[in-house]
């Protein structure tokens, strides 16, 4: 009850702050519009040979882990601000909850997702995706889950590097890969065998596939099993370690 | 009499990598500390001596690597939220984004010590009216002048009503006139709120000006604890310097002086040394100059200030120290930034 409390405020605050500036907010949600509008159309020809038949079924739900993982990896630049004006301190020196302090951003974070993520699957369906109604609810929660993990890493990294120019590059680093071997923009079954095995070890791929999965209402197989696995297990490492730097001393 | 901070043997150590060298610096080095309820403490140091790294320990913000200390009655490592609880902290960089509205801020803070808005809300207002912060309530800091916001972090300290209050350099950086307004709401928090008052500086006349008492912080140590005039009284003697007319007779006022101050300084044409109880014995010196002929262009006494403490505990005035200091405080920022 208290937590709950605890985390609203920070909740409230952050999300006044966001509204204050909606300039961010907008390019948040031009973002999947553009990519759904403007590289949409080159799957088209191109989705028969991945062994789909709806280019916007197969596209919506990587463009939504996309949106989920990229966006909120940024959530940390905004606490260096904080950080730097003082801000974490304050906070930190009330009696207030340090998992509050964490998860009251992550929930802006969250939320921003969700409106982008109603968005991005609402023009799917006007362009013509063909999901189910509750493959596309239970693939949107689990974007909101990959989502949540991601912000907290990026706001325990932006409070243990405390520096935009250190924390960039790291991110950076971190989303080629990602991007890359996740099947994101192109199914990892086009490719070559040891680009496929390695994709194997990339945790991301597997909740690509997962929300593909439930997109095209397969629940039946053991990829929805294994993304929610990775979904659930990456957003419990990643709070972890953000209410560790929060109460961390030197932080 | 009962203790608001009780400190025993606080060290902190930072580490820091240079390269490939790890270097460790002793930022706090065994540091002791009273404080009264109801005091008004001064904790007075250059940079880089260790006052932020004491305060960040009693305010729960840093773990002590050792020693333990009790901050109103609570142990600051295992009872950290109820010390959270009780005492307010204006930390040098205040804590108030400077983009959002100033009272949404210090409502949002309140909060977060479990008061209801409604409550906060009236308290703000009244904190705001009486730190002269009336009609900012929706301003941006960041469009506040210098004075009006430490005005604002104030009010952000004091929003939950702590008995405690700790401030961290409380008027760096301000005008004069700033500066004598915030001492002035500095006094207010003993003489209207009863609160007990731990503040660092490294302002002489600051800590002169508010402090009941001055803990003097050089290089992690406290080197002295004591009423400011306690502390000038440890100098031995005013300075009295003698400005001689005809300097040829500069040596026979020199010898006039020494036989009162033991050890003289000259310097073109003044004399100075140190007098114990200059105001008693200078008259004494004058009609004896007098008497032998020497002509005085003019004649100074200074009562020993404490930057003249500073030198005699530590070799070194209060000036110099800051400038050997700001390395230090560069090596504390800088372990600051290595995520350990």
């Amino acid at each position: 009850m208290r937590f709950l409390r605890e985390s609203f405020i920070v909740f409230r605050r952050q999300l006044r702050m966001n509204l204050r500036n909606p300039a961010w907010v907008i390019i948040g949600m031009l973002q999947p519009v553009l990519y759904l509008l403007l590289f949409g159309p080159l799957l088209k020809p191109l989705v028969k040979q991945f062994g789909a038949d709806n280019a916007y079924t197969f596209f919506v739900p990587g463009l939504l882990v996309q949106l989920g993982i990229f966006g909120a990896f940024f959530a940390g630049f905004s606490l260096i601000g904080e950080w730097r004006e003082g801000v974490i301190e304050a906070e930190r020196v009330t009696p207030a909850s340090r998992t509050a302090l964490l998860v009251g951003r992550l929930w802006r974070d969250v939320l921003q997702l969700f409106v982008q993520a109603l968005i991005l699957v609402l023009l799917g369906w006007a362009l013509g995706m063909n999901a189910s109604f509750r493959g596309a609810v239970f693939g949107i929660a689990l974007t909101l889950v990959v989502g949540a993990a991601c912000a907290a890493a990026s706001n325990a990294l932006g409070l243990a590097t405390k520096s935009e120019d250190v924390m960039a590059p790291v991110i950076n680093m971190v989303m080629m890969p990602v991007l890359l071997l996740s099947g994101i923009l192109l199914p990892m079954t086009i490719g070559p065998d040891w680009l496929l095995n390695a994709s194997d070890f990339m945790p991301f791929r597997h909740i690509v596939d997962a929300v593909r999965s439930s997109f095209g209402d397969d629940f039946g197989g053991s990829e929805i099993f294994w993304g929610t696995g990775w979904a659930l297990l990456l957003c419990a490492l990643a709070v972890w370690w953000g209410t560790a730097t929060f109460r961390k001393e030197s932080a | 009499m009962t203790l608001m901070i009780e400190a025993r043997g606080l060290v902190h150590e930072f580490h820091t990598k240079q390269g490939r060298e790890k270097k460790s610096v002793r930022a706090v080095d065994g540091v002791d500390l009273d404080v009264a309820e109801g005091e008004v403490v001064g904790f007075l140091g250059p940079n880089g001596a260790g006052k932020t790294t004491t305060l960040r320990m009693l305010t729960t913000l840093l773990h002590p690597d050792e020693g333990t200390a009790k901050v109103a009655g609570y142990d600051v490592v295992t009872q950290s939220e109820d010390v959270r609880r009780s005492i307010g902290y204006v930390s040098q960089t205040g804590g108030v984004f400077s983009g959002a509205r100033a009272g949404d801020e210090v409502m949002d803070h309140g909060m977060l010590y479990g008061r209801s808005k409604a409550e906060v809300e009236k308290r703000g207002k009244e904190l705001f009216a009486q730190l002269q912060l009336d009609g900012l309530w929706t301003r941006m800091p960041r469009n506040m002048s210098g004075g009006q916001k430490r005005r604002l972090d104030i009010v952000m300290g004091l929003i939950h009503e702590p008995s405690l209050v700790f401030l961290d350099e409380p008027t760096t950086g301000l005008d004069p006139q700033a500066r004598a307004n915030l001492w002035e709401h500095i006094a207010d928090l003993r003489t209207k709120r009863g609160a007990t008052v731990l503040l660092t500086t490294h302002y002489l006349d600051e800590a002169d000006a508010l402090a009941d008492r001055i803990v003097i912080i050089d290089k992690g140590r406290i080197v002295a604890s004591d009423t400011a005039e306690n502390l000038k009284a440890q100098v031995s003697g005013d300075l009295v310097a003698l400005e001689v007319a005809d300097s040829s007779r500069i040596g026979a006022a020199a010898d006039e002086l020494k036989r009162l101050a033991g050890e003289v300084e000259v310097e073109g044409n003044q004399v100075r040394g140190r007098v114990a109880r200059a105001g008693r014995a200078v008259p004494g010196l004058l009609r004896e100059l007098d008497r032998t002929g020497i002509e005085l262009e003019s004649i100074e006494v200074v009562r020993p200030t404490l930057d003249d403490v500073f030198l005699t505990l530590t070799g070194r005035s209060l000036r110099d120290a800051d400038e050997a200091g700001s390395e230090a405080t560069n090596e504390e920022g800088a372990a600051d930034e290595v995520p350990a």
